[in-house]
């Protein structure tokens, strides 16, 4: 049975309704100070680091992304850990809130489809997000013009904005599942804890785990161990778990991007490097090129996640 | 679903809202089950019935919001699963126990849904300050929803039913849980509706109110109409009469000699002194002269309006008696 009318009506709508709601909103002034503070902190020591130890660097602006200053970690380091704080921040009590406030059914009551709300909400969140990441990504960039001196090429400039493009979308895995799990919770605080496990689990604990499980599924050889190195078999495992979690994809293609001597992400093989100048950097098209699955994982998962949401959603009773 | 292609109503063109065997199923259970009805233009049309008797669900498929099972309904000609939007267009719902965005003010949370309604701004300025001052909240438009009481929320839902001119209202348990001052208060703005025309469909387990504003009802129980008619009617069919007197009255016999009286058909003892007789006309001075005759002192003579609580009260007494079935 086919339904008439589009399902963007009133899209534009809930979408400047849940900017204007994210924006002006309490918990995101609270997660916003957060990031951009422990940012700071970070910045600061790889500013300091950069203007006492760097001569001739062709890419000093993506240093600012990727240098870390012990005890901090690097910029980098810390958005992959806080991006996904932020979305779930945004995206835990989306739906069920409505539900709650019984706000719900008098919406759906108004000439709109249930796409409309699902799909305003979670572009307006996804919105918040590239603000506040575009707000911190210009932050970078003016305070390594003020402090370095050194005026960034075309190449950072196209480099960082892909940096800036993937942790977009790195953040709307997050919101996508957090929005999912607000549909299928109808209490916040649920939706909220499990979120919060879930990124606690994938950001912490899989990168332990992942290296475990790959040591089951392939024992390591004593033969490799006796020279101190790690078992090729036991090395791809580990690595292939490791990417069933965002933060890894995320990371991996971070390092192609702002690193442009890094060739491969995986394990190399000798022709692969044949030919190759050891420590030249790579065009930017072929780092996009090495970032790209992950990139697109990225997406995918994105784009999976909110389908999942939304058919549970379109199925969802709406009395409360 | 025999006619898919057009499902117009074959009723008269007054007829706003028309239900054929209308069915919503969970699995096995069955919230609605086969009810069919029709809705005059204009008409205040009352769905009552116990919590959970399949009203709300009933409400819900006019307004595509949940998958009708079998059966069909059309609303203003619209098929709600097919074209909700044309009927969410047209027809205003105030949910049971409503809720609003506590951080906005009255007016910002109207001019949301009426921005989804699609309305321009201009339009949208002008409607809620109009609606407002209809539903008296024009005083407390720039305040914050979290300080409004159950009764002003109640009536800034119904401003948002006028905001967009809806040409059906469909209330669900629009006054329980307010007091008696909110709730006549109420009432009087649903007369108002009636007054301008709009059909209103009130679904409500307060008999009382249902009766004083309702021109029919449908008494819903586990998924099934079993009474539909206006009050006066439903009465005769139940009650089997229009009447009921109650008479309080001391003496030896009194309720043997009232039963004598014509037209009377039942006469019950609540008390040793007091007798409720059900009877076809007003028998008061029939009642008065037989209490008088068998030298009785009389106390007390009143006389029922049919009540939709005793309609009520005796239908479901009665059932279990093998009562009156479907009435429609």
């Amino acid at each position: 049975m086919r339904r008439e009318g589009s399902p963007f009506q009133g899209l534009g709508a809930v979408f400047a309704k849940e900017v204007t709601d994210n924006i002006s909103s309490v918990r995101m002034l609270v997660l916003e100070l957060l990031i951009v503070l422990t940012a700071l902190a970070a910045l600061y020591g790889a500013i300091d680091n950069l203007r006492t130890n760097t001569a001739e660097d062709p890419f000093l602006l993506l240093r600012l992304f990727t240098l870390s200053s012990a005890p901090l970690p690097s910029f980098v380091a810390i958005l992959g850990f806080l991006i996904p704080l932020m979305a779930i921040g945004l995206g835990f009590d989306s739906v069920n809130s409505e539900f709650n406030r019984r706000t719900l059914s008098r919406l759906l009551a108004q000439p709109i489809y249930r796409d409309a709300l699902l799909m305003g909400k979670f572009l307006a969140g996804l919105a918040t997000l590239a603000v506040s990441l575009t707000a911190l990504w210009l932050m970078v960039i003016g305070l390594g013009l003020i402090f370095l001196g050194v005026p960034p090429g075309t190449e950072e400039i196209g480099r960082s904005l892909v940096f800036l493009v993937i942790a977009i979308f790195y953040a709307g895995v997050w919101l996508s599942l957090s929005m999912l799990l607000s549909i299928v919770f109808r209490s916040p605080a649920t939706a909220a804890l499990v979120a919060l496990g879930i990124w606690l689990f994938l950001a912490v604990l899989w990168p332990m785990l992942a290296p475990a499980f790959a040591q089951v599924i392939a024992p390591p050889d004593p033969r490799y161990t006796a020279l101190g190195l790690e078992t090729p078999d036991t090395g791809l495992w580990s690595q292939f778990l490791l990417r069933f979690s965002p933060n890894d994809l995320f990371g991996e293609a971070m390092l192609a991007i702002l690193s442009p001597t890094t060739r491969t992400l995986g394990a190399v093989f000798l022709d692969q490097l044949r030919g190759a100048v050891m420590g030249a950097p790579l065009p930017l098209g072929e780092s996009i090129m090495i970032a790209w699955p992950q990139t697109v994982g990225l997406i995918a998962s994105t784009i999976v996640l909110f389908v999942a949401g939304y058919i549970l959603f379109q199925r969802q009773e709406v009395r409360a | 679903m025999s006619n898919p292609v057009n499902e117009a109503p074959l009723a008269p063109a007054d007829t706003v809202i028309v239900a054929e065997a209308l069915s919503k199923r969970y699995g096995s259970a069955s919230a609605v089950d086969k009810i069919s009805f029709n809705i005059k233009k204009g008409e205040v049309f009352g769905l009552l019935g116990p919590n959970g008797a399949g009203k709300t669900t009933t409400i819900l498929m006019m307004l595509g919001l949940t998958e009708i099972s079998s059966g069909s309904i059309s609303v203003l000609g619209y098929d709600p699963a097919r074209q909700p939007l044309q009927v969410k267009q047209r027809v205003g719902y105030l949910p049971d126990s409503v809720g609003f965005y506590d951080h906005l003010t009255a007016v910002e949370n109207l001019a949301y849904t009426a921005k989804l309604m699609g309305l321009s701004l201009k339009e949208r300025t002008q409607r809620i300050a109009d609606a407002l001052k209809r539903v008296r909240l024009d005083d407390v438009a720039g305040k914050r929803v979290a300080t409004f009481s159950r009764g002003m929320r109640q009536r800034l839902g119904l401003a948002e039913i006028i905001i967009k001119k809806a040409e059906i209202a469909i209330l669900d348990e629009p006054t329980s849980g307010l007091d008696p001052q909110a709730t006549l208060e109420f009432l009087d703005l649903i007369r108002e509706l009636k007054a301008e025309g709009i059909t209103v469909l009130l679904s409500s387990h307060l008999l009382d109110q249902v009766q004083r504003i309702c021109d029919r009802v449908a008494l819903f129980q586990s998924g099934q109409i079993v009474l539909m008619g206006s009050v006066a009617e439903l009465s005769v069919q139940v009650l089997g009469a229009g009447f009921v007197v109650e008479v309080e009255a001391e003496g030896a016999g009194i309720a043997r000699r009232l039963a004598t009286i014509p037209g009377v058909s039942n006469v019950e003892t609540l008390a040793k002194d007091r007798f409720r007789m059900t009877a076809e006309r007003d028998v008061r001075a029939d009642a008065a002269r037989a209490v008088v005759a068998v030298d009785g002192s009389l106390r007390r003579l009143s006389v029922d309006e049919p009540s939709l609580e005793a309609i009520y009260a005796r239908y479901f007494q009665g059932k279990t008696a093998g009562g009156v079935r479907h009435a429609a």
